[in-house]
């Protein structure tokens, strides 16, 4: 101990202790936190994060800037977290085809590795809500359509219409269908409210609560149209324009017929 | 005995005891005109028969109770979700019961294609100014089946208390509510307490299958009734007067085509309660305050209404303590109360303008009423852009347009585009006059051309038939009236403002292209 205590008032003492401490309590928690975690792990995880960067600087950092910070006519993505950018991405919003109203769902432009990796780059700069594992998203299992009937009625139905074949907002934004929507995709949209659309915290709808939403969706997306021909699903409007087309023109043909033959 | 033998006993027997063979010999024998567009009504008519019919079917299990119960039905869907009675009892008509969701469907698209016929049925009579002496009390009672249509509509798309029907209802009640001093004692008082309550659902369903069917009834039987006093009127044509009635016997005529016609309109409307889906209520769910669903609109034929409510900008004022909520006041109780007003009024305001107080049994060509065809353009451009309105976020969501665009273009529509339809309308009747004459004057062109021996190139025309030529020239066309200020001795006449107004109108009214007249013909010969 002597031979340490020599160098106790040694200038780069401090600094050293410092770095010791620091290193100590990270292992410590890396170890207790991420106990699979291993080398290899955070050797592919850099390498993914660095084929993000590469995808990010040639495909979206036009309008988000070289680092994410976002410029006048896109957001920061600092912070947004991964399942943001997997839903974004993922469901083909982005790269945007116009910016003229909102990112409109389409083919996606990325392959999902390519996906995945420009998530673990955006996830990289600061943390955010992460996209949902397969084990999360067991909503077969743990969620209730009934309840999340009612969730959806409650807290969707207002802007994606009672059967969740989507509604106009203003000027010209719109919520879309959430009809053949992956789970998981669902589920990342409600947690980071894309574009007009509100976040759905844990705290506002559990987890639980998510799945039965979830689980809602798509027993409305597999349930067959009882009635006959859905028109849609929207309502009275197609009803109404059905009721005058097919079903007075048919009359009025018929009207016409009978009163021809008389002659 | 033979079979005519034995029908001749019954017929005799039931004849002895009622009287009833002089009354079905002459009726039998009345005479009906022959045109696809007198058949309207009748499709109006059938449809209410099947409504009666089909509705009464519905009534056998509908539950009209606000109870809350938790649903244990078939649809997986809602199982364990609670819900009111009414609603409960409305899926298992739908799920449960043997032909139940067929019979919702009819009596829902019925109750559209009836709707759909009353309104085809008076622009028919307004286009060719049926509605004239004898038949101004009609029209009204006409307006008055309309009104009912439309309340009784609605009351059906509010019985089965799922999320759209109770999204109705607190419109109705937001209606109510805005009638100044008054509104919110009366929504008390209709739904005994705060909305939505627990009498509703119990009450608009006594009104919809007792009350209002009876008086659809009474009102049908006044209407045809006087159709068959008043006969029927007819278009014209040579042989056909303001004192006789061309066309067939009812009997057997008429008798097979309307029993006929009676079954194709069952069949049209079971037919679409097959193949297409009609307001599917398991997929929006029990009705709750809370919630609502986008795109929630009224059944079409309220569509304008919401139409006019959607476009009404946010002005309301504050009178001690009360306030007015003008817009909805204005689009959902003065507008609409304006026009179903004017619309009664209509044959009154019409004779007053035109001075014409006799009878009239012939039809008038649209375009030779210019006025009154450039009225209903009018009326029906205004209903186009309140309705289109209506469903402005399906519109805005299905042609990738803004809400707020088509908002504020049906906003400047609604006062630009019916005038506009006016002067249009009107100067495309007199263009059509204009084109009756020439082909009165100089025959219809065939489109073979001749070369003259000079070399000069002219198309053939061919003179028209006797009974065209008899179609287009026999309408009357009235002259203005003449309202002078003063007497003949100079004295200033009385409601001289009255007068001006009268003879402006009907200076307007009879505005017209002179039809051919013999003297034009003889000419026309001559040269």
């Amino acid at each position: 101990m002597k031979r340490l205590s020599r160098f106790r008032r040694h200038k780069a003492a401090a600094p050293l202790l410092l770095i010791i401490a620091l290193l100590g309590i990270g292992g410590t928690f890396s170890v207790a936190s991420a106990t699979t975690a291993n080398e290899t792990n955070a050797v592919e995880r850099s390498t993914l994060i660095e084929e993000g960067r590469q995808i990010f600087l040639k495909g979206c950092s036009s309008c988000h800037g070289l680092n994410a910070e976002g410029v006048s006519i896109a957001p920061s993505l600092i912070g947004v977290g991964a399942a943001s950018v997997d839903f974004q991405v993922g469901t083909g919003r982005m790269p945007m085809a116009d910016m003229s109203t909102q990112a409109m769902r389409k083919a996606p432009v990325y392959t999902e590795e390519e996906v995945a990796a420009l998530a673990a780059y955006v996830a990289s700069l600061a943390p955010g809500p992460e996209i949902p594992g397969m084990e999360l998203l067991n909503f077969e299992r743990d969620g209730s359509t009934a309840e999340g009937g009612e969730l959806f009625r409650n807290n969707c139905a207002m802007c994606h219409n009672f059967a969740g074949q989507g509604g106009a907002l203003t000027q010209g934004k719109y919520a879309p269908t959430v009809m053949g929507v992956l789970p998981k995709h669902i589920y990342e949209a409600m947690v980071t409210g894309p574009q007009a659309m509100p976040v759905f915290n844990d705290k506002t709808i559990t987890p639980e609560e998510k799945l039965s939403i979830i689980k809602w969706i798509k027993s409305a997306e597999a349930e067959p149209n009882l009635g006959g021909a859905s028109l849609g699903r929207v309502g009275p409007v197609t009803e109404g324009l059905l009721a005058w087309t097919l079903g007075l023109g048919l009359l009025i043909g018929v009207a016409v017929w009978l009163a021809t033959k008389a002659k | 005995m033979t079979v005519e033998a034995k029908l001749g006993q019954v017929a005799n027997y039931v004849d002895e005891r009622t009287g009833a063979a002089a009354f079905l010999k002459k009726s039998l024998k009345k005479v009906f005109p022959d045109h696809w567009s007198f058949l309207l009504g009748e499709v109006a008519l059938y449809s209410f028969v099947i409504l009666l019919l089909s509705g009464t079917f519905l009534t056998f299990w509908f539950d009209p109770s606000m109870r809350e119960v938790v649903y244990e039905g078939d649809y997986q869907p809602l199982e364990g979700v609670k819900m009111s009675a009414a609603y409960a009892s409305a899926l298992h008509i739908s799920f449960e019961v043997r032909g139940g969701l067929l019979m919702r469907q009819i009596h829902h698209w019925a109750a559209l294609i009836f709707m759909a016929a009353i309104v085809a049925h008076l622009l028919r009579v307004f286009f060719t100014g049926a509605f004239r002496k004898p038949r101004e009390g009609n029209w009204i009672i006409g307006i008055g089946l309309l009104t009912l249509g439309i309340v009784e509509g609605f009351l059906g798309y509010s019985l089965p208390d799922d999320l759209l029907s109770g999204t109705g209802i607190r419109i109705a009640e937001a209606i109510i509510q805005a009638i100044p001093v008054v509104g919110s004692y009366l929504s008390y008082f209709a739904f005994g307490g705060v909305f939505p309550g627990e009498l509703f659902i119990p009450r608009i369903y006594i009104v919809h299958v007792l009350l209002l069917p009876g008086a659809f009834l009474a009102l049908i039987t006044v209407h045809l009734m006087l159709v068959w006093y008043q006969k029927h009127t007819q278009y014209p044509g040579p042989g056909r007067t303001e004192k006789n009635v061309v066309g067939y016997p009812l009997m057997p005529m008429y008798m097979a085509k309307a029993g006929g016609f009676f079954f194709i309109v069952f069949g049209v409307t079971a037919f679409l309660g097959a193949v297409a889906s009609i307001n599917p209520i398991w997929l929006y769910g029990p009705y709750n305050p809370g919630q609502i669903s986008a795109g929630s609109q009224p059944d079409w034929y309220m569509g304008w209404l919401d139409g006019l409510v959607r476009m009404a900008p946010p002005i309301e004022t504050y009178f001690f303590g009360y306030t007015i909520s003008w817009n909805i006041l204005i689009p959902g109780l003065i507008i609409p109360g304006i026009l179903f007003t004017g619309m009664a009024l209509y044959p009154f305001i019409e004779s007053w303008i035109t001075g014409d107080k006799r009878e009239h049994h012939l039809l008038d060509r649209p375009r030779n009423a210019p006025n009154r065809t450039a009225l209903g353009a009018m009326s029906l451009t205004f209903m186009l852009v309140t309705l289109i309105n209506g469903g402005n976020d399906l519109i805005a969501t299905h042609f990738d347009l803004s809400i707020n665009q088509i908002m504020w273009g049906t906003r400047i529509g609604v006062l630009v585009l019916p005038p506009l339809a006016f002067i249009i309308t009107k100067r495309l009747c007199l263009s059509l006059q204009r084109a009756d004459r020439e082909l009165v004057l100089h025959g219809r062109e065939t489109g073979r051309l001749l070369r003259m021996p000079s070399g000069e190139f002219v198309e053939v025309h061919e003179p028209i038939s006797p009974e065209k030529a008899f179609i287009l020239t026999s309408h009357e066309q009235l002259p203005a009236l003449d309202l002078p200020a003063v007497d003949a001795r100079g004295v200033k006449r009385a409601g001289a403002l009255k007068n001006k107004l009268r003879a402006r109108l009907s200076k307007a009214n009879a505005e017209a292209v002179p039809k051919v007249s013999a003297d034009d013909l003889k000419q026309i010969e001559n040269h």
